[in-house]
């Protein structure tokens, strides 16, 4: 099994479009799973039409304190490196977003009175497979913090039987993106032509570079100044994978959930291309 | 001073383009990209940076090799799998929570502040511009966008500008709730496609939830405007006020290129003169708390 | 009576810090006396959840009103838990906001 990242220092450059079309392309020959890794904003799910079939919570571990046993110390609240622990006189308060679930508290409790609770902090979803496609996403709830222990749960849905998984990652450089690019076989960095577009590319390729994961480069909306990304590419020695011309019609296709490689000529043998040489 | 934050949810929709064409109607204001993984404002308003100051994120474990007897116990307790089998701390992995310190028999592993990005304060044509950049790969906590807030506050403080003016990071998480604090309006950019419309619903829900009031641009708004009717629904029945809705144009293209802002670059045009009444709506409509 | 004030710095003439979790000091003021006692904020270089741990320590030099810019939500609940009376809204300098809170 091979897996594949699809990701971009910049949002909005074309991600999800790309983790489509390349699991779509890789899915006429092979089974492929798609992991939506972005469980902040997942958007894979808006372009499938298939049911759901399996739903479940995702849980992290929260200090379940005991008042019976609890001793009012405050031997919880200075091991928490994190702050989510304030021992009161006869009371202790607990602030869920602000835990890193380390346990800590649980272990310096000298009174036994840390339970191991559960707490939900979004949930897990996987499609009826369509098309020999399969995608699982996370969907982080509102108000919560620390999107990474959602991005390991989905990515531990290994997608049985899956010949390729592909992952469309979250946007950025920081810790979210490389959780989610981290264990990948290679790494797709998707990018526009335009300064911002090459800015971000260079940090996330940074960001993959210090994983010592092979990457290359799509250029989604290309046109007329695809150099600033290829001198770039040349320089940095990343392949130039695939590049979309910008289309108005492929943005009205997206707008409404649909995303058509016979939006232009070409573009889905090229698609096709790319899938085979990774 | 009333401080305006611009999001979006969704990365892609317009947030940093829209914020420097408002920025670049000033001529003394204060901006901040609390952007801090990603940052591009910088590209369109061409800081000169005059003060910088390391940033120094949470912390991380460090085991001493001469103590170490290699029990195991940082490995077992750890919960980020941030210990190696050769007992090496994984940078990447490690969350600072201390357990592997107060827990080791030979008091072998202390924990040392890990420097994680710089941060500056720069001088730009509207005025003054705070921002930062996250080293790759750390984690963005909300410290360093607390950072960038504090000093553009403490700047903004002096300044003739009634208005602060802040570009913010994408998604829902801690960056997010972090450029949230203390904000009096979240301006939120929105386009109409699924995902844009998907993540502005709970982009709106996490404002409201730490009772930011929300106003809304919807971007490229004729590039679907069945979508773009159904965003303005929503909102009607969500009592949220539409500040302008942009069209999708070549134009700020064009500027980006010889990085301007649509205002600088065509003042006269269609476009600026939408971003100029979004600027007096904006002034107008949000209240100083 | 003690009033806590978020401050910028150490002194009466210091400027009230508009964000409570983060801010550099607390001016611990007895209201009659106008006698204060600064104590520098541990929390201000927290990584997070500045805002409870702040509450605590305004809590534990007993102060029973706080007069700062903003609160957070989590720290607002702590305050409670306190009984702290928390005036938000509050700028200028620490002088100026004790005496316009003694002044009503």
């Amino acid at each position: 099994m091979k897996k594949i990242a699809v990701a971009s220092g910049k949002g909005g450059t074309g991600k999800t479009s790309v983790s489509v079309m390349l699991a779509r392309a890789l899915g006429e020959n092979h089974r492929v799973g798609i992991i939506d890794c972005d469980v902040e904003n997942p958007n894979c799910h808006l372009f499938f039409g298939s049911g759901i079939e399996e739903k479940r919570d995702i849980e992290v571990f929260f200090p379940d304190i005991n008042p019976e046993k609890c001793v009012y110390c405050g031997r919880c609240q200075e091991v928490c490196a994190f702050n989510s622990l304030i021992v009161l006189k006869d009371k202790v308060m607990f602030f869920p977003e602000m835990c890193h679930p380390c346990r800590g508290c649980l272990l310096a409790c000298p009174a036994g009175a840390v339970g191991e609770g559960k707490r939900k902090v979004g949930e897990l979803i996987i499609l009826k497979e369509t098309d020999g496609i399969r995608l699982v996403y996370g969907i982080m709830n509102v108000g919560e913090a620390r999107s990474i222990p959602l991005i390991d749960s989905v990515k531990k849905e290994s997608c049985a039987g899956a010949d390729y998984i592909v992952l469309d990652c979250p946007p950025g450089a920081a810790c979210p993106m490389v959780a989610s690019v981290k264990g990948s076989d290679y790494v797709i960095l998707v990018t526009e032509p335009t300064p911002f577009g090459l800015y971000d590319l260079k940090i996330a390729a940074e960001a993959v570079g210090k994983l010592g994961i092979p990457s290359g480069i799509v250029i989604n909306r290309s046109g007329a100044r695809d150099h600033m990304i290829e001198e770039y590419a040349a320089a940095a020695g990343m392949p130039v994978l695939l590049k979309i011309p910008f289309s108005r019609k492929f943005a009205e296709d997206y707008s409404r959930g649909s995303i058509n490689t016979r939006a232009f000529e070409g573009l889905g043998v090229r698609i096709n291309k790319m899938a085979e040489g990774l | 001073m009333k401080e305006i934050l611009v999001i979006s949810g969704k990365g892609g929709t317009g947030k940093t383009t829209i914020t420097a064409a408002l920025a670049s109607l000033y001529r003394d204001i204060v901006v901040a990209d609390c952007d801090v993984d990603a940052p591009d404002l910088h590209i369109l308003l061409k800081p000169e940076i005059t003060e910088r100051e390391t940033f120094y994120g949470g912390k991380l474990a460090v085991i001493e090799r001469d103590k170490c007897t290699k029990c195991g116990k940082c490995r077992e307790l750890c919960q980020f799998d941030a210990v190696s089998g050769s007992y090496d701390i994984d940078a990447g992995s490690c969350e600072g929570c201390g357990v592997c310190g107060w827990n080791c028999p030979e008091k072998a592993i202390k924990m040392v502040q890990k420097k994680s990005g710089e941060s500056y304060i720069s001088g730009v044509r509207c005025g003054t511009m705070v921002h930062a950049l996250l080293d790759p790969g750390e984690e963005n906590s909300g410290k360093l966008v607390a950072e960038v807030k504090k000093k553009a506050k403490a700047l903004a403080a002096g300044r003739s500008s009634a208005i602060l003016l802040v570009d913010g990071p994408p998604g829902i998480g801690c960056p997010v709730i972090a450029s949230l604090g203390g904000a009096d309006t979240a301006l939120i950019v929105t386009e109409p496609s699924k995902s844009g419309i998907h993540d502005m619903e709970r982009v709106i829900n996490v404002a409201e939830h730490f009772k930011v009031p929300v106003k809304v641009i919807i971007n490229k708004f004729d590039i679907n405007r069945v979508n773009t009717g159904e965003i303005e629904k929503y909102l009607e029945k969500r009592k949220i006020e539409v500040l302008g809705k942009i069209p999708f144009s070549e134009k700020f293209d064009s500027a980006l290129k010889q990085a301007k802002t649509i205002n600088e670059f065509d003042p006269g045009c269609a476009e600026a003169k939408m971003v100029e009444e979004i600027k007096i709506r904006m002034e107008s409509g949000s209240q100083a708390r | 009576m003690r009033i806590a004030v978020t401050a910028t710095g150490g002194s009466m003439s210091a400027q009230v810090a508009q964000n409570f979790g983060r801010c550099e000091y607390f001016l611990i003021v007895d209201s009659d006396t106008m006698k204060f006692e600064p104590v520098q904020n541990p929390a201000a270089a927290m990584v997070g959840g500045a805002g409870p741990a702040a509450a605590k320590t305004v809590s534990d030099r007993k102060a029973e009103v706080l007069l700062t810019g903003i609160v957070g939500p989590n720290a607002q609940s702590v305050l409670a838990q306190y009984n702290i009376k928390v005036i938000t809204g509050v700028s200028g300098t620490v002088k100026e906001a004790v005496e316009k809170y003694k002044n009503g």
